[in-house]
């Protein structure tokens, strides 16, 4: 019975559930055809207004390249500036044939094959539906062409964008260095998410080895574009961290001054306070315009440059290798005092030649009739090129070899910018391993006068300068004193790196020396007599004369007859005031002839520029 | 005895299952795009997919019965982690939803998709129907109680889905119209106080959907880039992967809640129309299921389920085609993610398994 009820129960819910289920399923189309007729609504009523706004509303996020540190002088000169430029960039999603649109592009605005080249291999390397550039610095003529013809370009626009500038161009460019285009490799090496957006990086000198300093942190937008891919308005925006500025130690009056003095010739000149290493100056002559590279050379001009026999590519500072010639002697009578093979005082005896036992071969000093009886004080003021040929005998290459280390030749200076060369100090491994020969003990001789094997570079003779001066402090060259915080103006410097001192048997010697070279220039028949005239300060200094080419034993040095790629190259290293020394500076002219002819007056030329400025004057 | 079919031995409903199929496939190609072609989410979506129809196909395994029983103690098993996990748990994007068990993290508010209309029709089918009033009442509070914690956490599109799956059940099971009218009075009283009970987000998103063009920046961002991402496709569609709303990457949320936008964006009209048939024949299987159902429980729970899928889809499109609040509700089985797809297929399990095990009177 009661089985019976539940069946029929059973049947009367199956009834009532079953109309509630048909009614439901009625509302459910209902709300479906609800929807159908939304969507219809939106897709086919409205479709043309909302093609519209998806076409000319776009929202996009975009990385916000940060703004690149600058560079200023010690006395606060910008020497790297960004400025405004104008490039033109493409959509490529945004247009249907693109070598059509180039080539009536090319009707109105100058497009290289090169840029084309560039520009479809960059194609392939973009994100759908972002900007490809196609051409850099536009002129305010060709803004103006295109911004006229724009609505012919859908997809393609020209963008403000800022551009590295060097105003000193080819008088800095050694030191600085330059930036240039990013390219794969610098991608490779680079941190990919940080450079989103950036188009340079450093390639050169300081410019490269602060490249993370000057480089920033980048940012976001989002923004919203329209059809063409025209930036409408930022509607979100994280700032990117802009990089900081570089403060040099190059003081750009002293550059001045050397660059004026060398009178358009080639070299180096480097000027360095001793007391920290800072670079005061950095010549390179000849130089070149950095500002050609940033957004890449054109090949020919590139090419001439390569060409060039005047090598204005070398930075002459830090790669240019010379022989020291007789500014090695203030260094070599110092290690023959701390060797103890001659004091002081001890004379050789310079007829005006040499020739070692048993051997035939004259090595002449410069002056024919020689110098008489000489003590390390006249060797050194007036060059005697015997002298030492007889202590570099007595003190041998292995000893030479070990003194000369201590200053810091035969290495990298290890200043702040990279492709330094480190010169060659000889010696007897070096030879057998370079020329697999053993060491002759003529060439020893050579090696006392600074010729020969041995190569410095301009940096190197510097820091040897300054570690004299300072009476054996080795302090390292540096190009980079401080940075600042844009957004915070704070100033942070860089550390020096840590000073060495050379210890000696006799701390007198350092002022033997140090007098003798103040006699270079200041004392009677110094060979710098003439460019310590009436100067109102007392500076040391050393001459020096490298050969360039060997001269026959029984051949005149003739400067008249001899073509000026082959004459000798002029050096000069001093540094003033003799106590307590603020700078030290070491010139090379190539081919300049004699070392006090030619060098020294460009030294005294930037001691008087410096020395006799209202606050070192108030200061010694 | 009758010779069992296959789906019948396996406890599979095919036809179901065919449409479950279609949905998910449909699902995997639009995530493919909207993903911006990112085939390892793809990948992981399908594997997601795979233990969910398995769990369905464990489900459906169940005898009707076993579910009817268990009714009772999943819901309260229910309401004990849904007050957990507003002491316990987890905050995820603003809300409280999550419950880490260390091994996995759960979310109670899904459950109780599936045990409230399970409770309720549990309940209901003990008696004859239609309810009466004091049962009626009853029911109320066993849908007002988990739909209260879960807008607390809060979650207003899952409280949302839960409230109609538990009125669905009282829906069908025979609610008087006029008790239904004056319910339908009293929702509209309650509305201040639901309003101040809401987060800031949740009233601007009602401001924002009455005007999205009030804050096109910030609420109205949502709708006003879906609604030009459909009209822009047009009745064919832009075609797939060619959608330039979404691959601009500013439609917001379109590998999740608003893939509806990235389909009609690059499949149009067109393609609306066959989603929408096969989600009707889903449905129209699923009711087909709760009127040939054996027990009045199975009727129940069958309808039940099958209007909240319903309303699921409703309430999504709605919402992407600028016709609803946005409430967070995904896309079903076609929008990306893991937990509501695990409860909608141990729902269609529970359909399966309320079809398949039928008894039949040997003569």
């Amino acid at each position: 019975m009661a089985r019976e009820f539940k069946l029929k129960d059973n049947e009367h819910e199956a009834l009532l559930i079953a109309r509630r289920v048909y009614f439901s399923a009625a509302i459910v189309i209902l709300l479906i055809l609800m929807i159908v007729s939304r969507v219809f609504y939106l897709t086919v009523i409205q479709h043309d207004h909302f093609t519209t706004l998806a076409k000319s509303n776009r929202v996009k996020i975009t990385a916000v390249p940060p703004i690149r540190g600058l560079i200023y002088s010690r006395d606060g000169v910008v020497l790297a500036e960004n400025k405004p430029s104008f490039s033109l960039q493409v959509i490529p999603e945004q247009i249907n044939d693109i070598d059509a649109v180039i080539e009536e592009l090319r009707q109105l605005i100058v497009i290289e094959d090169e840029d084309i080249k560039r520009f479809k291999q960059a194609i392939k390397k973009q994100r759908r539906f972002e900007n490809v550039p196609l051409r850099f610095n536009l002129n305010e003529e060709e803004v103006a062409i295109f911004s006229v013809n724009r609505h012919r370009f859908p997809g393609i626009e020209v963008i403000a964008g800022l551009n590295r500038f060097y105003p000193y161009r080819d008088e800095l460019v050694h030191a600085i260095g330059y930036v240039a285009r990013l390219d794969e490799d610098d991608f490779q090496r680079l941190d990919q998410s940080n450079y989103r957006g950036t188009t340079h990086v450093g390639k050169l000198g300081i410019e490269k080895a602060y490249e993370s300093v000057l480089h920033g942190e980048v940012g976001y937008q989002q923004v919203e574009v329209n059809a063409q891919g025209r930036l409408i308005r930022v509607l979100e925006r994280s700032a990117p961290k802009p990089g900081e500025n570089l403060h040099l130690t190059i003081d750009v009056k002293l550059q001045k001054t050397a660059i004026d003095a060398l009178a358009g010739r080639k070299g180096a000149i480097v000027a360095m306070d001793p007391n920290n290493g800072d670079v005061l100056a950095f010549v390179s002559t000849p130089g070149y315009d950095p500002n050609k590279f940033v957004n890449g050379i054109d090949n020919k001009s590139y090419q001439s440059l390569l060409a060039s026999k005047d090598k204005p590519l070398i930075n002459r500072v830090t790669q240019g290798k010379y022989p020291p010639g007789s500014t090695i002697k203030p260094f070599m009578g110092l290690i023959g005092m701390e060797n103890g093979i001659r004091t002081f005082e001890n004379e050789s005896w310079c007829p005006g030649w040499y020739s070692l036992k048993g051997h035939e071969h004259r090595y002449r000093d410069w002056k024919k009739q020689g110098h008489g009886y000489t003590d390390l004080h006249k060797a050194i003021t007036q060059s005697c090129d015997v002298y030492f040929y007889i202590l570099a005998y007595e003190l041998g290459i292995d000893r030479i070899h070990a003194g000369m280390s201590r200053f810091g030749f035969g290495q990298p200076s290890a200043i702040d910018i990279s492709g330094e060369s480190k010169g060659l100090l000889p010696s007897r491994d070096w030879k057998r391993q370079a020329l697999g020969q053993p060491w002759y003990p003529g060439e020893t001789l050579i090696m006392g006068i600074g010729q020969g094997y041995a190569l410095s570079t301009p940096i190197q003779l510097a820091k040897a300068t300054a570690t004299l001066a300072n009476k054996g402090k080795v302090v390292t060259p540096r190009l980079v004193a401080s940075t600042s915080n844009v957004m915070t103006e704070e100033k942070q410097t860089i550390p020096a790196k840590p000073e060495k001192q050379i210890k000696i048997n006799n701390e007198t010697y350092w002022d033997d020396i140090i007098g003798s070279m103040r006699d270079v220039v200041h004392g009677p028949g110094g060979t710098a007599w003439r460019s310590g005239l009436n100067a109102p300060y007392e500076f040391a200094g050393k001459t020096g004369t490298a050969q360039v080419i060997g001269i026959a034993q029984d051949e005149e040095y003739n400067k008249d007859e001899i073509a000026e790629e082959f004459q000798d190259h002029a050096l000069f290293i001093a540094f003033a005031p003799v106590e307590n020394p603020t700078i030290a500076i070491a010139i090379i002219v190539e081919n300049g002839g004699g070392g006090s002819k030619t060098a020294a007056p460009i030294a005294r030329k930037m001691l008087d520029q410096y020395m006799l400025r209202p606050e070192m004057v108030s200061k010694g | 005895m009758e010779q069992q079919t296959l789906g019948q031995r396996l406890h599979i409903d095919f036809p179901l299952l065919l449409g479950i199929v279609a949905l998910c496939s449909i699902g995997l190609v639009v995530l493919y795009s909207a993903s911006n072609q990112n085939i390892d989410l793809v990948y992981r979506q399908a594997i997601k997919l795979v233990i969910a129809m398995v769990i369905m196909l464990v489900v459906a395994q169940l005898p009707p019965a076993d579910i009817a029983r268990s009714s009772l103690w999943l819901y309260l098993i229910g309401i004990v982690l849904l007050i957990l996990v507003l002491f316990y748990g987890d905050v995820g994007k603003g809300a409280q939803r999550w419950l880490d068990l260390k091994i996995f993290r759960f979310q109670p508010s899904e459950l109780m998709k599936l045990s409230v209309p399970m409770m309720i029709a549990f309940y209901l089918s003990d008696k004859s129907l239609p309810p009466n009033f004091s049962r009626i009442l009853l029911v109320c509070v066993f849908i007002v109680v988990p739909v209260l914690l879960i807008a607390k956490q809060p979650d207003l599109g899952t409280a949302l889905l839960v409230g109609t799956a538990g009125f669905a059940v009282l829906f069908i099971a025979g609610i008087s119209w006029r008790l239904l009218m004056a319910m339908f009075v009293l929702a509209a009283a309650a509305a201040p106080l639901l309003w101040y009970s809401m987060h800031d987000y949740q009233k601007r998103r009602v401001l924002t959907f009455i005007n999205p063009e009030n804050d096109p920046l910030g609420a109205g961002y949502h709708t006003i880039q879906s609604k030009i991402a459909i009209g822009s496709g047009g009745f064919y569609g832009k075609g797939w992967l060619e959608g330039t709303q979404s691959h601009l990457e500013f439609l917001p949320e379109r590998s999740t809640d608003f893939i509806f936008a990235v389909f009609c964006e690059e499949f149009g009209m067109l393609g609306v129309l066959l989603l929408l048939c096969i989600y009707l024949f889903i449905i129209a299987r699923g009711l087909y299921i709760a009127v040939n159902a054996q027990h009045t429980y199975g009727r129940l729970l069958a309808s039940a389920l099958t209007l909240t899928f319903f309303v699921y889809v409703f309430v999504n499109m709605g919402m992407v085609t600028g016709q609803l609040p946005v409430v967070g509700v995904p896309l079903p089985l076609v929008s990306h993610g893991g937990t509501s797809i695990v409860t909608l297929m141990a729902g269609f399990g529970i359909l399966m398994a309320i079809h398949t095990h039928r008894r039949f009177l040997s003569f």
